[in-house]
């Protein structure tokens, strides 16, 4: 491995480096599709095109190319599910504590892919690519996009990978609404489901939260429409907007052991509206932190395409949505998730069982709320690992 | 039934399960090619092991998310979290061939809702439970004045999770007011190497324990208000 003198400076990064469960250096590839006149219907009705769809890729598709997993991610995630895009760099991809030789989904096993959603900024397209028609940013005029039309671009993809069918799809929150969308919208592209921490539809609750987000970036004096490209853009309501949905990740439980009531870098109260508490600096941490990895329009979208999600809709009852899929389905919901709560996954698995169709279904026991299936969990790995390997064998 | 568990090589694959003495009864009652429901099926070694010598098409109810990371393990793909206190409303009338309920029915806060609810989704119902009048727990009671501690009812008062316990005479009554059938009753004697014999003489004094084969009946459900 390649190694720059700065890099290794920092031993623990070299030891991360040379970790052999990491399946490190990867590279973000991208495919374009959909060029005009051929662009992709969209389910608001409107067209787009072309479409760049980001992706990345560990380990190596079998002859058979009967051992490739589909990794979907959630609101604010990419394709960079694991792994590091430079030597020396410290946090690897999202999920690189379940992606990698000898983990949940093993690299040696399997071929990995994970796909970045359209209406992102994390090189796919979205409000912030250029629209080729006018030579400017898309902003608002971008079309609406549903959790649907991320799937049919994602089927576009696993097509010119000339995958026919996908041993696996799995991936957690929004990730996990497009788990279900994939088996309800190509049943015979999927062996095995593992929609974790879901829903097939939010609840008010939760759309309430995320229209609280989207105002705080709509307020933001600098928003200006959506028209900010080029321009300061709304740092203020991005960064509030991720705050909120911070709170919802956790739960009252975890906010509670981790910060209490913790003073911030002091002893007493400041008496002022600065940040006093712990709680109040790392939000404001977390959010100031997202603006620099997260485009504002994007986060309106894509938090709009949760909120129009409702697999059972088109259909009529859920159990008609998913009377035609193939797949065997691992369903996997946290104790504690209050955003996506237990009783949510419960319906999925009970439409499953009436039309038929294999489930596990476990409620793992957690403090850590809904972002509880991004942190290292052992029980987590271990029923992917079990699950998995049963599943290729054909388990029933 | 606790400690009598005992290791069991299923196939020449190698494949191991334990299975306690009343298991064993159990799986010699199952047709093969049956549609089985397993409640509270634990880390699923009876489900396992009637998928391999049954070729049963098995499923789980189960509490524990560690049980069922187990069940995974074994690589049985129906089995869900659930309470079995709160029924059994996501399945269909007589969907099941053989709902099975071993050494549970005890832990259970509404016993009658469960067993009805056991004999609307199935053709059959089997049942095991411990017999709190085999006469060692009675000699406790009566001589020593104590709470009885048996091989089978191993805990103290205050830390049991048994808090409806029966006995063969008593879950009789039970299954009537229930509207059930009883179709076979197999009271049981569990020896000390862990052999379980019939106990044809005395069986509420005699046996430890008790399989009930049961069906709903076509007899009108007892009223409700019957004491647990």
């Amino acid at each position: 491995m390649a190694f720059s003198r700065d890099a290794a400076a920092g031993g623990e990064k070299w030891q991360t480096m040379g970790d052999p469960g990491s399946v490190g250096i990867v590279k973000t590839q991208h495919l374009s599709f959909a060029e005009p006149p051929q662009e992709m219907l969209l389910e608001c009705g409107r067209s787009l095109g072309p479409i760049t769809l980001a992706y990345e890729t560990y380990g190596e598709l079998s002859a058979a190319k009967d051992n490739a997993v589909l990794i979907l991610h959630a609101l604010s995630g990419d394709a960079h599910a694991a792994g590091y895009h430079q030597p020396g760099e410290r946090q690897p991809g999202w999920w690189d504590i379940m992606i990698g030789p000898g983990k949940a989904f093993d690299t040696r096993e399997y071929f990995v892919i994970c796909s970045n959603v359209i209406g992102g900024c994390k090189g796919s397209t979205g409000p912030s690519s250029v629209n080729p028609q006018t030579g400017r940013p898309y902003a608002l005029s971008f079309p609406i996009v549903t959790i649907r039309d991320m799937v049919n671009t994602q089927k576009v993809l696993i097509d010119h990978l000339g995958i026919e069918q996908l041993l696996c799809v799995v991936g957690g929150s929004m990730g996990g609404m497009q788990v279900l969308q994939w088996v309800v919208s190509y049943p015979d592209r999927v062996r095995l489901a593992i929609p974790i921490a879901t829903t097939s539809k939010l609840s008010a609750q939760a759309i309430a939260f995320d229209e609280v987000g989207r105002q705080a970036i709509q307020s933001d004096p600098h928003w200006k429409g959506g028209d900010y490209y080029g321009k300061p853009i709304p740092r203020r309501g991005l960064a509030i907007a991720r705050m909120i949905g911070h709170i919802t990740y956790l739960s009252e439980r975890s906010m509670h052991q981790k910060f209490g009531r913790k003073l911030q870098d002091k002893t007493e109260y400041g008496y002022n509206f600065l940040a006093d508490f712990q709680v109040e600096s790392y939000l404001q941490y977390k959010g100031d932190n997202f603006v620099n990895r997260f485009d504002a329009n994007s986060y309106l979208y894509i938090s709009k395409a949760m909120d129009y999600f409702d697999l059972a809709q088109p259909y009529g009852t859920l159990e008609q949505a998913l009377g035609g899929v193939k797949a065997k389905f691992l369903v996997i919901s946290f104790s504690s998730d209050w955003l996506f709560p237990s009783y949510q996954s419960k319906e999925i698995v009970s439409a499953l069982r009436r039309v038929g169709a294999q489930a596990i279904y476990t409620e793992i026991q957690t403090d850590y709320g809904h972002d509880a299936f991004l942190l290292e969990s052992e029980q987590l790995s271990s029923l992917i690992t079990n699950f998995l390997s049963h599943g290729r064998r054909g388990a029933s | 039934m606790g400690g009598l568990a005992e290791e069991v090589r299923l196939d020449d694959a190698g494949t191991m399960v334990r299975l306690t003495p009343d298991h064993r009864t159990i799986i010699d009652l199952i047709p093969e090619g049956s549609r089985v429901m397993d409640l509270g099926c634990g880390e699923g070694d009876l489900l396992l092991a009637l998928k391999v010598m049954k070729k049963v098409r098995a499923e789980g109810i189960e509490l524990s998310d560690a049980c069922i990371q187990s069940c995974v393990a074994k690589g049985l793909f129906n089995v869900h979290h659930g309470d079995l206190d709160e029924g059994l409303a996501d399945y269909p009338d007589k969907s099941i061939d053989y709902v099975i309920l071993t050494n549970t029915i005890q832990v259970l806060h509404r016993p009658m809702l469960l067993i009805r609810e056991m004999a609307r989704v199935s053709k059959r119902c089997i049942v095991s439970f411990p017999n709190f009048a085999h006469w060692p727990v009675r000699w406790q009671h009566f001589f020593g004045g104590r709470m009885p501690k048996t091989e089978k009812l191993p805990y103290e008062w205050y830390e049991t999770l048994n808090i409806h316990l029966t006995t063969i005479v008593d879950f009789r009554d039970f299954c009537r007011k229930a509207g059930l059938t009883v179709l076979r009753e197999i009271p049981l004697r569990t020896s000390a190497a862990g052999r379980c014999t019939v106990v044809r003489f005395l069986p509420n004094l005699l046996a430890d324990s008790a399989i009930f084969v049961l069906e709903e009946g076509d007899m009108p459900l007892a009223s409700s208000g019957t004491p647990h």
